[in-house]
């Protein structure tokens, strides 16, 4: 075994077999803002939604804004670990599975958000395209059991594209621990050899995953803004609307994944494999989604402006000029100009840089969806239905403890796996298809790939 | 016959194995080689690289495409609802349902196929050694024939130094 090998192996495990008081600091710390957060749903489940700033006419605030936006965010992993894989980008290997672990536990925490919101979270399996006891079965042409098909199979296709390639790192970490975790992790690793058939049927199985989910992680936000733009409601009846979300999920995911690895990096000390070329190759596809982002935006308001119907119009001049108007500019400025500044200059295009910059992307596209739920709910067609949202403790706790169930999630995934994948890493140290030697006789079975 | 096996350093002397085991009459299905990564430079790694796994996809996703369309086309007809006078059976919002099902069904079939056809959900690996995951290789027979003992012993033993074992 080489050094190099060995010292990956060694450092990939450490975070695995040790465990420093910090960890247990930030687990209780999480922990406890998460527990305030199913509180406080349990309030709103006793006393009904009378507690939360939800009323009529905007019925969706920042519940639908957090679904929103958190399964904007778990596009960062699967789709682009899924792109990388297929084109085989050699620099993908230390950055996968930082990826796809973010889109697992975006999509459970966005997914929980149309259960919060039902008031009655117990009947959310009407959901489910089953014949009810009362003889109705789910009406395929409603948006929401769209949702429902397109999240749980992006979920589903996540955790299985996330979880096969853990299986030989499972197999490493059972065979460098003894007692209960030689156990567990035995389990995890279900049998797995690594034998040259396995890793065949391994890669073929992720090249198969890797196309198949790249098409549904673009449907689920499409059918996400088909919640929307299905609606006549002003600003939301728009075609634009399926590719513009997804193109804001993908902005705000890449925000999400630089900010995961910068942590990773830093506090699991991670700087042998996670280089700054990593995050100046995000920082730029960070930047082509920016000017993305900000092309669409032009597109969407240019559009409401130049038509200037009564009710579109009022709900752009709101998000443009008046009340929301703050909000907007601020979005603008976090979405488009620092990250421009930031990133389209390459002294600035530092981790640092690329933090920073991500940062406001993500504070910028939670506003994004704010701005496309609220105000046009409250300045609907006729003027008896306009009205104003004003958020109270109740959401805004559990949004905040969803970042923090986020964090805690995320950190314990990376207490016990390998947080970069121990064999892909050390796959790149066999570069194929160069072989060596060339077969020496003629044989049954084996064949040479030239 | 009880199996027999190696573990060589390097992919070098695991090439050298494979190919002497080769040459003792082993057809490829019977030599077994464990890597702790795949190492596509060395053409042992290209043993068993034939697997149905792109015909099983695309037999899962046939069939997610049509229990989906069943599925959406009979509901409508069954229990037919007036949405907006849409059609009682209205695609547009079928395919929505018919596309995700499609996709899913190629994964589940996928990942249940690589479950059975690589021997995976077993709990403890039968013919292997933990070093594999020290960066060893394993190149060994597990069913050695009747009389070809000797024949596995000299093609493992080509690289000084090795040691054979057995479970």
């Amino acid at each position: 075994m080489s050094q190099s090998s060995n010292r990956l192996t060694s450092d990939l495990l450490h975070p695995l077999l040790n465990t420093s008081w910090r960890f247990y600091t930030l687990v209780v710390l999480l922990a406890s803002v998460v527990a305030a957060g199913l509180i406080s749903w349990a309030v709103q489940m006793w006393f009904g939604f009378g507690v939360t700033g939800i009323k009529w006419p905007i019925y969706w605030g920042f519940f639908i804004t957090d679904f929103v936006f958190w399964i904007g965010i778990s596009h960062a992993g699967t789709l682009i670990s899924a792109i990388l894989r297929l084109v085989n980008a050699g620099w993908r290997r230390p950055v996968t599975r930082c990826a796809e672990v973010i889109t697992a536990f975006a999509l459970m925490i966005g997914g929980l958000f149309p259960i919060i919101h039902l008031g009655k979270p117990w009947l959310f399996f009407w959901l489910m395209p089953y014949p009810s006891s009362r003889l109705i079965w789910p009406n395929f042409r409603s948006p929401l059991v769209w949702d429902f098909f397109a999240i749980s199979t992006y979920l589903t296709g996540s955790l299985l594209f996330l979880f096969l390639p853990m299986i030989p790192d499972f197999a490493i970490v059972r065979d460098h621990t003894t007692g209960l975790r030689r156990k567990i992790y035995g389990l995890l690793a279900l049998g797995w050899r690594g034998t040259t058939s396995q890793w065949h049927r391994l890669e073929t199985a992720m090249q198969i995953m890797a196309i198949a989910i790249i098409p549904v992680a673009v449907s689920v936000h499409t059918i996400v803004s088909f919640d929307f733009s299905m609606a006549p409601t002003p600003m939301w009846h728009s075609a634009i609307f399926g590719p513009y979300f997804v193109a804001g999920a993908i902005f705000s995911g890449i925000a999400g994944l630089i900010i995961a690895m910068a942590t990773l990096r830093k506090f699991l000390h991670l700087e042998a494999y996670l280089h700054p070329i990593h995050f100046e190759n995000l920082g730029k596809l960070l930047l082509t989604m920016s000017l993305l982002w900000a092309y669409f935006t032009f597109n969407e308001r240019i559009t409401v402006w130049y038509g200037n119907g009564v009710s579109e119009i009022n709900t752009f001049l709101v998000t443009q000029k008046g009340t929301f108007a703050p909000l907007f500019w601020l979005m603008v400025v976090v979405n488009f100009v620092i990250p421009v500044i930031i990133l389209g200059i390459k002294r600035f295009r530092t981790i640092t840089g690329c933090v920073i910059a991500s940062f406001g992307v993500c504070v910028g596209m939670w506003l994004e969806r704010f701005l496309i739920v609220v105000p046009s709910l409250g300045n609907k067609f006729l003027p008896y239905s306009w009205s104003y949202y004003r958020p109270r403790p109740t959401e805004i706790l559990i949004t905040t403890a969803t970042f923090a169930a986020m964090i805690l999630l995320y950190t314990l995934f990376a207490k016990f796996v390998p947080i970069i994948s121990i064999w892909e890493m050390k796959a790149g140290e066999h570069p194929a298809p160069q072989l060596y030697p060339k077969t020496e006789a003629e044989h049954a079975l084996g064949e040479v790939h030239a | 016959m009880k199996p027999l096996y190696a573990l060589y350093s390097d992919g070098h002397a695991a090439q050298k194995a494979v190919d002497g085991l080769r040459r003792a009459g082993f057809a490829d299905n019977e030599i077994t080689v464990i890597t702790g990564e795949p190492m596509e430079d060395f053409e042992f790694s290209h043993i068993g690289h034939r697997n149905p796994l792109w015909y099983v996809a695309s037999g899962g996703g046939l069939l997610g495409l049509l229990g989906s369309t069943w599925l959406t086309t009979f509901t409508e007809k069954d229990w037919p609802i007036n949405v907006g006078n849409m059609a009682t059976v209205a695609w547009y919002p079928n395919l929505i349902v018919i596309f995700e099902m499609t996709m899913l069904g190629a994964i589940l079939a996928t990942v249940v196929t690589l479950i059975i056809t690589g021997g995976l959900a077993r709990r403890r690996p039968a013919f292997y050694d933990p070093e594999v995951t020290n960066g060893k290789i394993f190149v060994g027979v597990e069913k050695p024939r009747e009389g070809s003992m000797p024949d596995v012993e000299k093609a493992l033993l080509t690289t000084p130094g090795v040691s054979l074992k057995t479970i």
